[in-house]
Order: structure tokens, then sequence, then C-alpha cells
């Protein structure tokens, strides 16, 4: 939960996992979650858009009830928004069909769970947002050096993390003003000390963009300030299998398959 | 680790070359905050972190150096262990701080004999230290005030430091600061290179890069790309080793101490004067080496460390060219040429990752029996070296044979009939590799020829391949099993004493048809 100005910072866990865009991609969450523990991960941040795009909607939000029960941190995604108010008629054709096929499929409980989460959560100097700490319910994308300073400039925290963005970056920020960004290699750990402000992008576990398949996500290691950004290869033809059988938009099949 | 009076850019006594940024900003970094104690108050006695300063070492203009203690320690086999930290006063400029937070990241990355051991370091949030291994004795700076040196230690010197930045470009590292200053010697000889505060890892964010706007590097030993801002290209790390090595050859240096960003361009359009110009007993080969370290486009130049330190060890295999017959700086006309290319001329965008550019070109080793092994295995063995040079235009094929000598005593070495037997493989070997030669058009030093002499085989290849940072070897599986079974197989020995790849080939009529690799 958020802390209360003036209250003292929380603590943070030993090793966070860092989760974004699942995206209700049922295969890729089983095996990022699978890969953290073996990374001895005892602690898990959830950056939103639990459900849109893929077949296992239900699964997914499921999962992330759990791990919220559990005491990990979720923030609420556009798609998770678009779903709990239904589809607007301003909508592309397929996007609005995708979500009213995900709402289809959700049951009460599932529905509000999505409907209950913040836009925002703050632990100790970490933020976790969906899209940028300047307008978190306004969707605008961090593409750039640019857009990262600015979300930078919004907030006091050390440490943002977010997801919206499917490719995986880090940006930084140091006190002079001078701002950074940098494509991850996975399995790498990246110092990140707290003089500097950082922005994490751990890149999307349920639908890679940036040219290989393998699923997203991010570890940060409190005891050593790093950061490790991880890929991990599941079966994403069983994912897209039932995206064709759902008759939801083939594209967003074929799409996990080629990591574009 | 002593800094050479050339300042790095940026730098605060060069108003043309510091960073945009009031020299009060450094106050403001907020890295050190009011709560840092100022490092320069430290002193001996003082412990931090469990580590005892015992005595500065060495004052730096961008950091103290103490010999510390472990205070909890027990015994004495440890390291001896030295403290960095950085000199943080008001009015420093950010390099100073940025760049001793780049090391901070960069240092523990980095593994074995040619960069100090990293053991700790502390938070710019208290105080910011390096703990690492101390490397006895002193680097090479004060060498450059005896230049001209002898040739064979110019030659020494080279190629040991060309072995050690290979073996960091291969940790994906570029060092972008490489001058005598930062290079230290253990006590077998070993190159290791220090100071990684202006250096560039292709897994970390390149702090550096985002803060400043200018050139970054010491004025004379800058790379022309380094002059244009790029940082990823391990090439640039040759060019600073050319210049070095030119000076140590000449005595002078061959751009000079510019010291404005307009001075630096100059190395993008105006020639050095010839070593053999200055340096009358220089041999050819090694002014082509030099030159070629010093060209202006990292296309031309060595394409890897590696195959630097190959040429630097076997000199009779450096391939001459018009660099080697020079005998003075390049006319007004051409010089005039090159001005206005360089004028417009931008370096090519971030060619690839560090170990990408060695990737692309591997040393190949193909040690070959030209005596003993059967015309069917030769065949194989030429058959499948030729498969491996044709995936990689960049790669280097190094054709290997043993003449055996014996364990005791030079006699075969020094007699006539020593010599007619090296000559003999040495044909045998150039004829065996024709083929490939003229099949691939291998041309200006992708292809050399080496006899070694040596009384065991396996040792000599697997040293061969060491020495000289081979990627792969290829050889042949002994033929009959009457051989083997008297003599031990050379190839299974070689399979488990390199540290590259090896590859076994068999004769079409052996057990096992298809060639077999096998990792090392």
């Amino acid at each position: 939960m958020p802390s209360a100005p003036g209250q003292p910072a929380a603590v943070v866990p030993m090793k966070t996992a860092l989760i974004t865009d699942l995206h209700a991609n049922r295969e890729a969450v089983e095996s990022v979650l699978e890969h953290a523990r073996a990374q001895g991960v005892d602690d898990y941040v959830l950056l939103g858009d639990f459900v849109g795009y893929g077949a296992d909607p239900g699964w997914v939000v499921d999962t992330a009830r759990e791990l919220v029960r559990q005491g990990a941190f979720a923030v609420m995604g556009n798609h998770d928004q678009a779903v709990v108010r239904g589809a607007s008629p301003g909508m592309r054709a397929d996007a609005r069909h995708v979500i009213e096929w995900t709402r289809a499929r959700l049951n009460t409980e599932q529905l509000d769970f999505l409907a209950s989460l913040p836009f925002t959560q703050q632990r100790g100097d970490h933020l976790y947002v969906h899209a940028n700490a300047w307008a978190p319910s306004g969707w605008d994308y961090v593409h750039s050096r640019a857009e990262a300073v600015r979300s930078l400039h919004a907030t006091a925290c050390r440490y943002t993390f977010c997801g919206h963005m499917h490719e995986p970056k880090l940006f930084n920020l140091s006190s002079t003003g001078k701002a950074g960004d940098f494509t991850p290699t996975a399995g790498v750990p990246i110092p990140v000390p707290a003089h500097r402000q950082w922005l994490v992008i751990p890149g999307s576990a349920g639908q890679p963009r940036d040219g290989n398949p393998a699923a997203c996500y991010a570890v940060f290691d409190a005891a050593s300030s790093s950061l490790t950004y991880h890929r991990v290869p599941y079966d994403y033809d069983s994912a897209g299998d039932k995206i064709r059988a759902a008759e939801l938009p083939q594209r967003l099949a074929s799409r996990l398959v080629d990591g574009h | 680790m002593g800094i050479e009076p050339t300042a790095r850019t940026p730098s605060r006594q060069q108003p043309t070359m510091s960073p945009p940024e009031p020299p009060q900003l450094a106050n403001s970094l907020g890295y050190a905050g009011a709560a840092v104690p100022v490092p320069s108050d430290l002193a001996a006695g003082q412990v931090i972190d469990g580590f005892r300063l015992e005595e500065r070492l060495h004052t730096g203009g961008m950091a103290y150096l103490w010999r510390i203690t472990e205070v909890n320690h027990q015994g004495d086999s440890r390291l001896d262990l030295i403290m960095k930290v950085p000199r943080i006063k008001g009015g420093e400029d950010p390099a100073t701080i940025v760049g001793f937070e780049v090391e901070q990241m960069i240092l523990p990355m980095l593994s074995g004999r040619h960069v100090p051991h990293f053991i700790a370091k502390g938070d710019f949030t208290r105080q910011p230290y390096i703990v690492m291994e101390r490397i006895e004795g002193v680097s090479l700076r004060g060498r450059l005030d005896e230049a001209p040196l002898a040739l064979d230690e110019v030659i020494e010197i080279g190629s040991r430091v060309a072995t050690a930045l290979h073996d960091l470009h291969r940790q994906h590292l570029v060092h972008l600061d490489i001058k005598p200053s930062n290079i230290m010697f253990r006590p077998d000889g070993t190159a290791v290179l220090v100071d990684f505060g202006l250096s560039r890892h292709d897994h970390l964010p390149d702090l550096l890069d985002e803060e400043f706007r200018l050139p970054m590097g010491t004025g004379p030993y800058m790379s022309p790309e380094q002059v244009q801002f790029v940082r990823n290209d391990p090439r640039s790390d040759l060019f600073a080793l050319g210049v070095m090595l030119y000076h140590f050859t000449t005595g002078e240096r061959p751009f000079g101490q510019p010291d404005s960003v307009r001075g630096l361009r100059r190395r993008l359009y105006i020639d050095p004067v010839p070593p053999r110009a200055i340096r009358k007993d220089c041999p050819p080969w090694l002014q082509e080496v030099i030159l070629k370290c010093l060209e202006v486009r990292a296309e031309r130049r060595y394409q890897t460390a590696g195959l630097l330190a190959l040429d630097l060890q076997d000199p009779s295999q450096v391939v001459l060219t018009k660099r080697a017959e020079k005998l003075q700086k390049s006319g007004a006309v051409k010089t005039f040429k090159q001005w206005f290319f360089a004028l417009g001329a931008e370096p090519g965008k971030a060619t690839a990752k560090t170990t990408e550019q060695i990737d692309r070109c591997p040393i190949i080793a193909a040690a070959v029996d030209v005596d003993n092994a059967s015309s069917v295995l030769l065949e194989r063995l030429r058959e499948t070296v030729r498969r491996l040079m044709l995936t990689e235009p960049g790669a280097r094929l190094a054709c290997i044979s043993v003449m055996k000598t014996a364990r005791i005593g030079m006699d075969d070495l020094v007699d006539a009939d020593g010599r007619s037997r090296h000559v003999k493989q040495l044909v045998g070997l150039k004829h065996w590799a024709r083929p490939i030669s003229k099949a691939l058009n291998l041309d200006e030093g992708r292809l050399t020829f080496h006899v070694l002499e040596a009384p065991d085989a396996a040792d000599a290849i697997v040293e061969f391949a060491q020495r000289n940072q081979v990627d792969h070897i290829v050889m042949g599986a002994r033929g009959t099993s009457t051989l083997r079974r008297y003599l031990g197989s050379v190839s299974s020995q070689v399979v488990s004493n390199s540290e590259c790849t090896v590859t076994v080939v068999r004769a079409a009529d052996a057990p096992a048809t298809a060639p077999k690799p096998a990792g090392a």
C-alpha cells in the first residue's frame, strides 16, 4: 500500500520481480513465475495490463489476485481499465472485439479485482505505475529520454518501475540533469545506485515486441542495488493456438511467434 | 597508476574543451551531498568498512591511492590491497565523479590476469571508494622519458599490451584511455590495464556518453572516432596503442599534444611522420604495424588486438604495403584531400558491439602434420578449414606444423639438417594451404605459416593457440591405430588441454566419417 508522507519508508524486500504487460498469456506468465522462483525472488510487483490480446484472462487475473493476497503490489493498466469499463464506440473494431471477448470471460470477482487496482503504488523510494509518473491515468508512453525525464521529474522516488512500453529499457537521470537510455542485455546485473534516478521498463511478459519472442521481466536486488533483466523462453505455440481457437484476431497469435 | 601531465578532456584547464557546466555544478551533483566526508580528509589509521588506511601511495589528478589492510583479516594469503578514493572538491569537474562512478560499475564486471582484481566498493551516498588488488611496480609512464627505447622492448610492450587488450575486448570492454600511465606489468610480465574511468562496457549504461558532449580521452592518444564521439569501437584502443608504440620507437608523439577540439581533429587528415624517417633502424615491418594501428579509418587498422599481437610476435609474417616504405608525410595535395573529406565525414554509425567486432575476425589455426598424415586426411582437413574460412570473411588462418626436436640439447636446431627440415615443413604447409588460399583469395595477412620446433606436438599447438588468442583449432586425428597406440593421440591431448574450441577431423575411412567438433 502507498506509504503516507512522513511515515518511515517501508522495508523493501531483497529480490523483487517486476512483471508487466502479462496480457492474458498463461504460458508466458507461468514460465516467468517459475524462472523468478529459481532466482530466489521473494517479492512481486505487477505493473498492469493483466488482460487484453491473450486467451487466458481468467487464469492470469486469478494468479495476480493470489500474488496480491500474498503481499504483491499491483497497478492498473489501460487494457485492465478498458475491460472494466467496457468497450467504447471510438475503439477500432478488433480492439473492441478483444475487450468484449475478455469481459465476457471474467467473473464478478475478477472484474472487481481489476477495478480495484490503483494507478500508482509507492513503497519506500520505489514508484510503481503502468505508463508514466506525470499522468498515470493518461497512458502516455515513455518512448524517449525526454519523456523519461518528464516522468522522473514528476516523482521524488529514486526508482520508477513501469510497463506499457513492451520493449525492455533503462533510463537514468543524474543530479546534473543528464539523462541516459540503455537497452539491457538479459542476465547481466546492472548496478543502479540511488544517487541517480532510474526509470525501469522490464518489457512485456505476455507480448514481447523487440524481435525476441521470449518473455521479459526484471529482478531488482535491494542488497546490491542492482537490476537484472531476464528473457524467459516459453511455449508461444500453445499460447498462439489458443488465441486462434478463440477466434481472436490472428495477428495476435502470430506476433507471439515472431516477437514483433 | 599515475596521471600523465597531458590533461584528459573534458579538462578544466582548457576552456575550449571544458564541459558546458559551470564549475560549481560539481557541488550540486548530489552524488556527494553535504553528508559525504571530503575524501582528502582521510588520514592514515582511519578504518572504512573494515579496511584500514595505512599509507597514501599516490595523488593523481582524479583520485588518491591508499595502501590498506583488512582489519579483521587473519593470515597473509590475501592479495596486497589498495583503495582508490576520488578527489571531490568544490569546483571539481564532473568528469572526475562520473568517471569514478563508471569505474565502480565496470571493474567488478572484469576478470582475469589483465586487470586488478576487484574486492569492494563504497557508495556515493557515504564514502566512495574502490578496493582492488595492488599491482606491484610502476606504470609505463616513466619509460616515456626514456624513449626511444630498444626496438626489442617496444615490440615486447606492444605484444603484451595487445594481448591484454584482446582479453578485455572479449569481455565486452573498450578501454578508451590506453596510455603508458594506465599500463602496468605483473612480475611474470603480464600486462595489466588500470583506470577504467573513461571505459565503456557493452552491458552497462554508458554514463559518460550521457554526461558530456565533448570528446573524451587523453589528447595525444585519442582515436579519430573518439574525437567524433564514437565510444563503442574496440579498434580505438589499437589506435592509442599505435600512438604509444610510435612514441616509444621514435621518442616523439605522432600527433603532438593538442589542447583543443580543433587540434584533436587534425589527426583526421594529417598523417604522422613515418617512424623510419625519425629512426633509421626501425624495420619496415614495424613501421607497417605502427602505421596500420594509426589509420584514420578503423576498418583499415588491425581488426582485433589479437591480430596485432600475432604480427608483433611473428614479424616474418607481416605483409608489407606502401606503409612500410613511406619515408615522408603525405604531400600537400593528399593532405588537402584528406582534410576535405574529413570535413563532412562522420564515422560509421555504431558498427557493432565490442565482441561482435572480435567475433567477425576469429583466428583459426590449422595444425597440419604434413609429413605423416595420409593424403585423404590432409584433403579432409583442408576441406573443413575451407568451409570454416568461408563463413567468416574476417577470419584469419594460421597454418602450423610441429617439427619435433630432442627434449635435451639444441643439436638439431642449429645444424644444417635442422634448417632444411624446417624449410621442408614450411614448403609442405604452403603446398597444403594453396588450394584454400586460391579458392578464397586470402589476401593481405589473412594467411600465415608457422613451423613450431618443440619436443611435444600437443604442447606446442596448445601453447601457440594460447599465445596468439586462437579461437578455433582444426587438426587431424592420428591415422593408424598402431601409431596411436605407441605415440598416443595428439588431438585428444589438444582437446583436453586447450582453452579454445577444437575440431578433430577424421579421414573418410576412419571409424567416424564426419568431422567431429569438440568444445574445450
